[in-house]
């Protein structure tokens, strides 16, 4: 089954002469396993795009389905439910509170989602611990070096059992070998059975998908031949 | 790259066999520059005819040492300091291409720079790949391909530029075909 699907996806923002149309007809499908890097100039839908796949708005035409269920035919509630536990959100300025630590930072949309204090703060470690961020686990971001508040981000994005990773232009600010080992760690998250949808205007980012598509005036006008499925990948790496 | 000095350089660490030679040289850049062993035994004869390096004692085994003299270390130095020539550039057929296509009758330029940039991005794709798969330890093989991505990036950030470029100066394309706008010497001034 296929994490995210967007199928003939439109969005149009404004009415009459002040219509905009951010999307048109946009089919993506990334399965479990994959990441996909949407490519495009500034205006080109990419931002929209992230935010129809991650429920925060519903499109004007077409269907969004993540998991296999279609996002239309939940509640508000439900919609909800589902960003909190199934999607994970990484951005360019990073977003984290200034007043709570790394972990707690990690931890608080599981606490927001009702689990235990304890159980959230264990998962918040795992997650960073995956991302070698142990040590720092109870620094407040300003105590963090650029590269360690985005891992951090990552953290946040991937704990608990989310299915969905989407990041708006996720090194942010950070220079060219940092913004790879964000990269790498995106790269990795998905490789252990998530799907990615990096949103980046960056080449060099976007290399690191599997596949990598282009948008322009809302289409999708393109898209890079898939070497190999998400399956051979995974297969490449258990015999490894 | 100079076979030449990077001879040079791998011989200022001690004397070396022509063989070894081939075999650093292929490890130091990545092994993505393959060099055959007449290449490194000719630069080795012309190397000693210029008084750089010159044949090891025999007491240093069965195979034919060389070794680096004064002037082959002076050689290499005044080699590793000086800037390459960057001035003239280079004839890019690229973009060639796209300056010939804005006059060509019926090719739509966007599609076509489009075309290009989907090809730029898979190859960045395959390096990826390749220093992805790369020990963190070969940091030889990681720079050679840093090197060529960054190339490659800065293709495809001409590639948007002239997109974007284009678009300013043309008008929106409109379903029905018009005349084509006036050609103007776009682009270099």
């Amino acid at each position: 089954m296929s994490a995210l699907e967007l199928i003939g996806v439109t969005k149009v923002y404004g009415r009459g002469a002040g219509e905009v149309q951010a999307l048109r007809e946009v089919t993506l499908v990334v399965d479990p396993g994959e990441l996909v890097a949407v490519m495009g100039p500034s205006g080109s839908g990419k931002s929209t795009l992230l935010t129809i796949a991650g429920t925060l708005e519903n499109p004007s035409s077409g269907e969004v389905l993540i998991g296999g269920v279609p996002v239309a035919k939940l509640s508000r509630n439900q919609q909800a439910a589902m960003r909190r536990r199934a999607i994970g959100y990484v951005f360019q300025d990073f977003n984290l509170l200034a007043g709570l630590t790394a972990v707690e930072n990690v931890a608080l949309p599981l606490e927001l989602d009702g689990v235990s204090t304890r159980t959230a703060r264990r998962s918040a470690l795992e997650a960073l611990d995956r991302l070698s961020l142990s040590a720092r686990a109870d620094h407040f971001p300003d105590d963090l070096s650029g590269g360690e508040r985005q891992r951090v981000a990552i953290a946040r994005a991937v704990v608990g059992q989310r299915r969905l990773l989407l990041a708006d232009e996720p090194s942010g600010a950070l220079d060219s070998v940092n913004g790879e080992a964000v990269m790498r760690l995106v790269r990795s998250t998905c490789q252990g059975g998530v799907a990615g949808v990096v949103v980046t205007h960056d080449a060099q980012l976007a290399s690191w998908a599997d596949r990598v598509v282009f948008l322009r005036d809302g289409r999708m006008v393109d898209q890079t031949a898939r070497p190999a499925g998400p399956e051979s990948l995974l297969q490449a790496d258990a015999a490894r | 790259m100079s076979v030449r000095h990077a001879v040079l350089a791998l011989l200022s660490e001690g004397p070396k066999y022509g063989l070894q030679l081939r075999h650093e040289f292929e490890e130091r850049t990545g092994e993505v520059w393959p060099i055959n062993v007449g290449q490194i035994y000719t630069t080795l004869q012309r190397l000693e005819r210029d008084g750089m390096v010159e044949v090891g004692s025999e007491d240093d085994g069965p195979q034919k040492t060389y070794r680096l003299t004064a002037e082959g270390a002076t050689e290499l130095d005044e080699w590793l300091h000086t800037p390459p020539d960057l001035s003239s550039p280079p004839r890019d057929e690229l973009v060639i291409k796209v300056l010939v296509a804005m006059h060509v009758p019926g090719v739509d330029i966007e599609e076509l720079i489009q075309a290009h940039r989907r090809r730029v991005v898979e190859l960045m794709q395959e390096w990826t790949r390749v220093k992805r798969d790369a020990s963190e330890h070969d940091i030889s093989l990681v720079l050679v391909v840093d090197a060529e991505l960054f190339r490659l990036d800065s293709v495809v950030r001409w590639l948007d530029a002239a997109d974007s470029r284009l678009r300013r100066v043309t008008p929106p394309p409109t379903p029905t075909t018009t005349p084509a706008p006036a050609k103007r010497k776009a682009g270099v001034r």
